[in-house]
């Protein structure tokens, strides 16, 4: 229904360590949003764990300040710890 | 039951594995102390009315208000038919007797027999679950009333001496939490919210209150109703209950319209393997 406000859905996989953005629905309000969520995102045993949150209210970057934003981070390569041994057994890093 | 092709190879999915079978390590066998009659009886009530409402809640299907409560109906409608799968499985193990006779050679499964070569003087559901749809306010009172009731019917069971019965309480109650939870905010929402949407809630229970007797709740099930009414500011209706006579397989004529279209792709092929 056009009139309802659009959620974006986050949803934290069984296995997932972090909620990753998996897509957007319409609900009038922010139980119901939660409630479609489930019905829509996680129906296939997917998740454990869902946020959502009014696309209004997310803060996002354009893409006209891509450059100013990202491109300069593209080349500090110091910045990255890939100077370092890590040991096998530490995962997630 | 789930069968293995379901459940066994999980590879080809991107997440969501770990899909559990409900009756696994499960004693199938029906204790010596139970009347398998009654036993099937009881099975085919609560498997009719998940089947039969399951049908109802279908029929929404590409026709309701919005694509997200699309798929929220019938993923309730498909809770619904996985109950009903496992409950007329066992009233057919607890009394084949009850199991329509099929052509010699047939490969259908005893709960497709139950299901689809019944006719509706065989069908134990209550009469609330056959009604037609009416309206989106009328479809979530509905699963609101029966959800309630439902939900306490199979937190009482978890206890039963039927092992299977148990365990099939022990997966549906999670499930009927969630449709209630859904039903009573919908029904909520709706009351709450327009002028319109009230006036349509407040028909729909006036019309559906009428067959909350033949449910036959106990008095703990209506002090959890009467809190969704009270947060919905709407108090329970003045009519005359309806004579609901659904468990005593008498029925309207809406159940016999529902079976012709539910049964006629497998009656008319009654070999067929699906």
């Amino acid at each position: 229904m056009s009139e309802w406000p659009l959620y974006e859905v986050f949803v934290r996989g069984k296995r997932g360590l972090n909620h990753v953005h998996v897509g957007s629905l319409h609900a009038p309000d922010d139980k119901l949003a939660l409630m479609h969520a489930r019905d829509v995102y996680t129906r296939r045993n997917e998740g454990v764990s869902i946020w959502v949150v009014r696309a209004s209210d997310i803060t996002a970057s354009s893409p006209d300040e891509k450059d100013p934003m990202f491109a300069p981070s593209g080349d500090k390569v110091y910045r990255h710890p890939t100077f370092y041994d890590i040991p096998a057994h530490v995962p997630h890093l | 039951m789930i069968s293995d092709d379901l459940l066994g190879s999980e590879a080809h999915w991107a997440f969501g594995t770990d899909f559990e079978d409900p009756l696994a390590g499960v004693d199938t066998t029906v204790p010596d102390d139970i009347d398998p009659a009654a036993l099937a009886r009881y099975c085919l009530m609560l498997g009719d009315d998940a089947l039969v409402l399951s049908q109802r809640l279908s029929e929404w299907c590409s026709r309701a208000p919005d694509l997200e409560e699309d798929i929220a109906l019938a993923n309730i409608a498909l809770d619904l038919l996985g109950e009903a799968r496992l409950l007329l499985a066992r009233a057919a193990v607890a009394d084949p007797s009850v199991v329509p006779s099929l052509p010699d050679g047939s490969p259908v499964p005893a709960e497709d027999a139950l299901a689809f070569f019944r006719s509706p003087a065989e069908f134990r559901n209550v009469t609330m679950t056959e009604l037609p749809n009416g309206d989106f306010a009328e479809t979530i009172t509905r699963l609101l009333l029966f959800s309630v009731w439902r939900l306490a019917e199979f937190e009482s069971l978890l206890t039963h001496p039927d092992a299977v019965l148990a365990a099939v309480a022990a997966k549906g109650r999670k499930e009927l939490a969630y449709h209630r939870d859904f039903a009573a905010r919908w029904f909520v929402t709706l009351a709450r919210g327009t002028a319109e949407s009230r006036r349509r809630v407040l028909t729909a229970l006036a019309g559906l209150w009428a067959f909350w007797p033949e449910l036959d709740a106990p008095a703990d099930v209506e002090v959890v109703l009467d809190q969704v009414f009270a947060a919905a500011d709407v108090s329970r209706p003045e009519v005359t209950p309806a004579r609901g006579l659904g468990r005593e397989c008498v029925h309207t004529e809406a159940l016999t319209d529902l079976l012709a279209e539910m049964q006629s792709v497998a009656r008319a092929h009654p070999r067929g393997l699906w």
